[in-house]
């Protein structure tokens, strides 16, 4: 919802912050540690580069997760906005990984989730790395069955639970 | 020591509701009316203190377990006879119980104990053996065709629960003419989910007792297999986050990291002669069955197709491998040759099938397998390919089989939680081991140890 807010923000904040950064990753760490003594736009907004950072994440981690059909792994198209929103962030800032978990729901066996899991975790760096994002960014992690979402064992649960997780 | 202070803490438990050993019980929910009669009569004691097991209960209820057997309770038994010679046959016959168990425990020492039992064979004790009263006059003599086993041993007082189901091997071999099952243990994952470190991998007694936490995680812990000759344990774990192979010894604890690829490390198999692991990477993109020289590590990769391949297992010769593989569209099984690389599809019923393993004697398939939406245990013949679906249970999966081929370990859904449960190979049988403290998973049933 707030998503294409933070999208927008990504946007405007992303050449200041390559300016200030001088395009090296140490810069853009020791700018951050110095609260924003040269970044005017940031303290325009009362925020200093650290604290624009932690907002970033903060929103993309309100919106994290996509969700898939049973058994499948391809992207619906509903999740496109914000597999965007996640890509921007990681192209301005390529000094910062992500997870990608990759979930089923209970059904099938353990050994066979964790393939499929893996198979839904790649499906979302195949669709950031389209987005251009850098294969060095990104890792899954699959855990299958093992980690619902939320308890339960009726598709209500089940929907929830079929699910790939983007963690910073 | 800790077993005496796990005692303990379960009498205190008991207001508190936090029972944490035994956690598994027995609930048989069906086959009991074709199992065959039988008796375990209360051995008799001699002596001064009195051990703390009953060996005829720990039969009894192994004897009931193996879904062959109906032992009937003491109260029902017409007489309570301690050696062949007192055995009434006639009222036996009458109560319809084919074999009857006698025996006396002697304290014969500080902690040792002479316990002599005997298995008899009620219709020909009747037939055979003469008229009751002579019987219990003490006229046969021994070697008769009646006596079925009669042994004489000295154990100490930690060893009965042992020597109770060695007896119960005895019984049932001598009965079924297949070797029993009773001494093995299981290995499977506890999740307590309110628990500090969430996963543990518990060994314990084929029957739920002495459960011993060989190692306990805040993340997932996956598919236990026990090497062939039965002291380890290779199982799967994401302390890293990230799936990790490890192979534990579950007497010293020591353990050793096998394999830590980028991407999934699952599915550990050990082959027959324990030399080679068979497992799933997907360190080139894909998840692939490969087998792996644990000595030296080197791979061979034994699948190569974009979909997913996994759940590989033996033939009990070692010569295949048989996994669950997406090429066709639904996951169904296939078997690959280990030497040759030569790959069939192995199942073609029912909507999915996966999770397969070869029966000890290679004539069966025992797989999950889905049929309009439900997943279930089932075995399929080798030859015939005739598919049987064996439990109605719900969620189904990791089945596991018992060395001797009787009965399968399985986990399922009962209520909310998951719960292992056993069904024989037939599909009569069928009974819950339900948990008292957390959702149980993954069992793995051991080699004959």
């Amino acid at each position: 919802m707030n998503l294409n807010k933070v999208l927008k923000g990504l946007l405007v904040a992303v050449p200041v912050l390559t300016l200030a950064a001088c395009s090296s990753t140490d810069e853009v760490a020791a700018t951050d540690a110095n609260t924003g003594a040269n970044t005017n736009q940031v303290v325009e907004q009362g925020l200093s580069a650290e604290e624009l950072l932690r907002q970033q994440l903060e929103a993309l981690r309100q919106d994290n997760t996509i969700y898939f059909d049973f058994d499948k792994s391809e992207i619906r198209s509903e999740f496109a906005s914000v597999l965007e929103a996640h890509a921007a962030f990681l192209r301005a800032r390529t000094n910062i990984t992500v997870t990608v978990e990759g979930h089923t729901d209970a059904r099938g066996t353990p050994e066979y989730n964790i393939a499929l899991g893996e198979r839904r975790g790649q499906s979302v760096t195949q669709y950031l790395s389209n987005l251009g994002v850098s294969a060095g960014q990104m890792s899954v992690v699959s855990y299958g069955e093992e980690k619902p979402a939320v308890e339960g064992n009726d598709e209500s649960a089940f929907s929830k639970n079929r699910r790939a997780v983007l963690v910073y | 020591m800790l077993k005496l202070i796990g005692k303990s803490l379960v009498a205190f438990a008991l207001v508190l509701s936090a029972k944490s050993y035994a956690s598994l019980e027995i609930v048989i929910t069906d086959g009991v009316d074709s199992a065959r009669p039988v008796a375990i009569v209360p051995f008799k004691f001699e002596g001064n203190t009195l051990p703390n097991q009953r060996i005829a209960d720990i039969v009894s209820a192994d004897l009931m377990r193996s879904g062959k057997f109906n032992p009937i309770a003491a109260t029902r038994m017409p007489q309570q006879p301690t050696n062949s010679k007192e055995i009434d046959y006639q009222r036996w016959m009458k109560q319809g119980v084919e074999a009857v168990v006698t025996g006396t425990i002697r304290e014969v020492g500080i902690n040792r104990y002479a316990v002599r039992f005997e298995l008899v064979d009620v219709f020909k004790g009747a037939s055979g053996g003469g008229s009751s009263s002579a019987i219990i006059g003490g006229q046969l003599t021994t070697g008769l065709t009646h006596v079925l086993d009669a042994r004489e041993t000295t154990i100490s007082g930690d060893q009965f629960r042992q020597y109770a189901h060695r007896i119960s091997d005895i019984v049932y071999e001598k009965l079924t003419g297949e070797r029993g099952a009773f001494l093995t243990k299981i290995a499977y994952v506890l999740v307590r989910d309110k628990a500090d470190f969430r996963y543990q991998l518990v060994v314990a007694d084929y029957d739920g007792e002495n459960e011993q936490v060989l190692l306990r995680a805040k993340e997932p812990l996956m598919s236990p297999a026990w090497s062939p000759d039965g002291t380890k344990l290779a199982y799967v774990t994401f302390e890293k986050r990230q799936s990790q192979i490890y192979i534990q010894d579950i007497y010293t604890g020591r353990r050793s990291i096998l394999t830590s690829f980028k991407g999934i490390n699952s599915a550990p198999k050990w082959s027959p002669d324990g030399r080679k692991m068979a497992m799933v990477l997907s360190k080139d993109g894909n998840a692939e069955v490969y087998v792996m020289d644990i000595a030296t590590k080197a791979l061979t990769k034994l699948t190569n197709h974009r979909r997913i391949d996994t759940e590989p297992s033996w033939s009990p010769d070692g010569s295949k491998i048989i996994f669950s593989s997406e090429r066709g569209g639904n996951p169904q099984i296939y078997s690959v040759n280990v030497a040759s690389g030569v790959t069939e599809r192995v199942t073609f019923e029912g909507e999915m099938n996966l999770a397969a393993s070869y029966t000890p004697d290679g004539r069966g398939i025992v797989m999950v397998n889905r049929t309009n939406g439900q997943y279930n245990i089932a075995r399929m013949d080798v030859e015939s390919r005739y598919m049987q679906v064996l439990t109605r249970t719900y969620l189904d999966e990791s089945p596991s089989i018992a060395p001797n081929g009787s009965m399968i370990i399985y986990s399922t859904l009962y209520g909310s939680s998951q719960v292992l449960a056993l069904v024989s190979m037939d599909g009569r049988f069928k009974a819950r081991l339900p948990a008292t403290n957390g959702r149980v998973k993954s069992p793995a049933w051991s080699p004959f140890l």
